[in-house]
């Protein structure tokens, strides 16, 4: 367990009396990147707020970045964590700059490091346009840029090839493989395998809300 | 703590400049219903000048029912409010980011129906300038009642409805310091204690947001 980013061992979560994830356990290596399949409502989702501590564990343990989930800490967790969800995770009246700008503040990052960062996905000579007029692949391109800033531990996406074309999908394939090798760890929910993973990729099958396979 | 409430409140005010919902939506309602009451009240001006604080916080309230939930608004969206989650800022400094923001937009909006008070409803600019200090730290106080209210009320569907019936009894007290004040600015009176209510009211929110709200988003 001290190795691992995360450790879950028969993770249980309970919303509205409802298990949404029942008896899970998982083991996260450093600079991995892990695949979380199923169909709608298995649980991806859940699992992955259950990761960066943004639902409470209701049963079993875990622990994430040293975090335990047991513990009433978890926003010491999700400071380690990053978060992209594939209906944008930004502010849509602000403009690129402007939501770079605020995450880096936040964070207190540095806010040099913005225009590189704007360059590295792309989105050179879009700074000023505000986020809601950006195209799916555009603004997913945003949520990694303010991924980059951010340069979190683990990082979270939350169905990050859906609505993308080939070349958006191409893209997000290397920026993952370079961030993986960069030491990060990466977990990807998707309905189903994705067409071409980096080599060392660890697919998890959930079924129910259950680990139905792991290869 | 007061880094960050102030990159909070920069955002939201900049989201709100850029949505215009306050310029065009919130203002214009607020002028609309000080109207309304002012033809309600009937032509001649004697008691317009009597109701004019009780219709100015009443219009106020409403105001700060549609502000705060525009504020709560601002970051509903999953993929948004998971993503400021992982930022892992301080609660209590998004309270009072939130707070200035919504405050602010309140003294806008009450500055514009302030002046339409004098306008149509015949209120002394003597009197009305004296009362403003008092409706700054009224409103604030309106505010910061609002945020934590807001948190109270939750995320749900029912939180539109949920927010006047929660919110109304912690309301009611500043309302009527607020507007006691204000007549008491008018028509001359003890302006004070109303003063007092007020300001307690600001400070005890303020203190009550900085160790609730945390609890109360999480919640």
């Amino acid at each position: 367990m001290s190795a691992s980013v995360a450790s879950l061992r028969d993770a249980l979560v309970v919303r509205g009396g409802f298990p949404l994830l029942s008896g899970v356990t998982l083991e996260l290596e450093p600079a991995s990147m892990s695949v979380v399949t199923g169909a709608n409502g298995a649980g991806k989702t859940t699992l992955l707020q259950l990761l960066g501590g943004l639902v409470a564990l209701s049963g079993g343990s875990g622990v994430v970045c040293g975090v335990d989930l047991g513990s009433d800490d978890r926003r010491a967790l999700r400071r380690r964590v990053g978060w992209l969800g594939h209906e944008g995770s930004f502010y849509d009246d602000l403009t690129v700059r402007e939501n770079l700008h605020f995450a880096a503040r936040a964070m207190a990052r540095p806010i040099e490091g913005i225009s590189s960062v704007v360059a590295r996905v792309g989105l050179e000579g879009r700074e000023l346009v505000p986020a809601r007029l950006l195209s799916a692949g555009q603004r997913r391109r945003l949520g990694l840029a303010w991924l980059l800033l951010r340069r979190p531990e683990l990082w979270l996406l939350d169905e990050p090839y859906a609505a993308l074309d080939d070349e958006g999908r191409d893209y997000l394939d290397a920026l993952l493989g370079d961030v993986v090798a960069a030491g990060a760890t990466v977990v990807v929910s998707a309905h189903d395998a994705l067409r071409r993973v980096p080599t060392g990729t660890r697919t998890v099958r959930l079924v129910g809300g259950r680990v139905a396979g792991s290869a | 703590m007061i880094r960050v409430a102030l990159l909070v409140a920069r955002k939201d005010l900049r989201i709100e400049g850029r949505s215009r919902v306050l310029l065009w939506q919130v203002v214009p309602f607020g002028a609309m219903a000080l109207l309304l009451a002012g033809l309600a009240l009937g032509p001649t001006q004697a008691g317009h000048s009597s109701a004019a604080p009780g219709l100015f916080y009443l219009v106020m309230l409403f105001v700060t029912l549609l502000m705060v939930a525009r504020s709560r608004a601002i970051e509903s969206r999953p993929g948004t409010r998971a993503s400021i989650d992982t930022l892992g800022l301080d609660p209590a400094s998004i309270f009072l980011g939130k707070a200035l923001a919504l405050a602010v937009e309140l003294w806008v909006t009450g500055a514009l129906l302030l002046a339409g008070t004098v306008v149509v409803l015949h209120t002394s600019l003597h009197g009305t300038l004296v009362g403003a200090p008092n409706v700054v730290v009224t409103l604030a106080a309106l505010a910061a009642a609002g945020v934590l209210h807001g948190a109270l009320s939750g995320s749900s569907e029912g939180a539109a409805t949920l927010l006047p019936m929660l919110s109304l009894p912690a309301f009611s007290p500043l309302l009527i310091a607020g507007e006691r004040a204000y007549s008491a600015a008018l028509h001359g009176g003890a302006l004070w204690e109303w003063w007092t209510i007020s300001l307690v009211a600001l400070a005890a929110y303020l203190g009550l947001g900085v160790l609730l709200y945390g609890v109360l988003e999480e919640s």
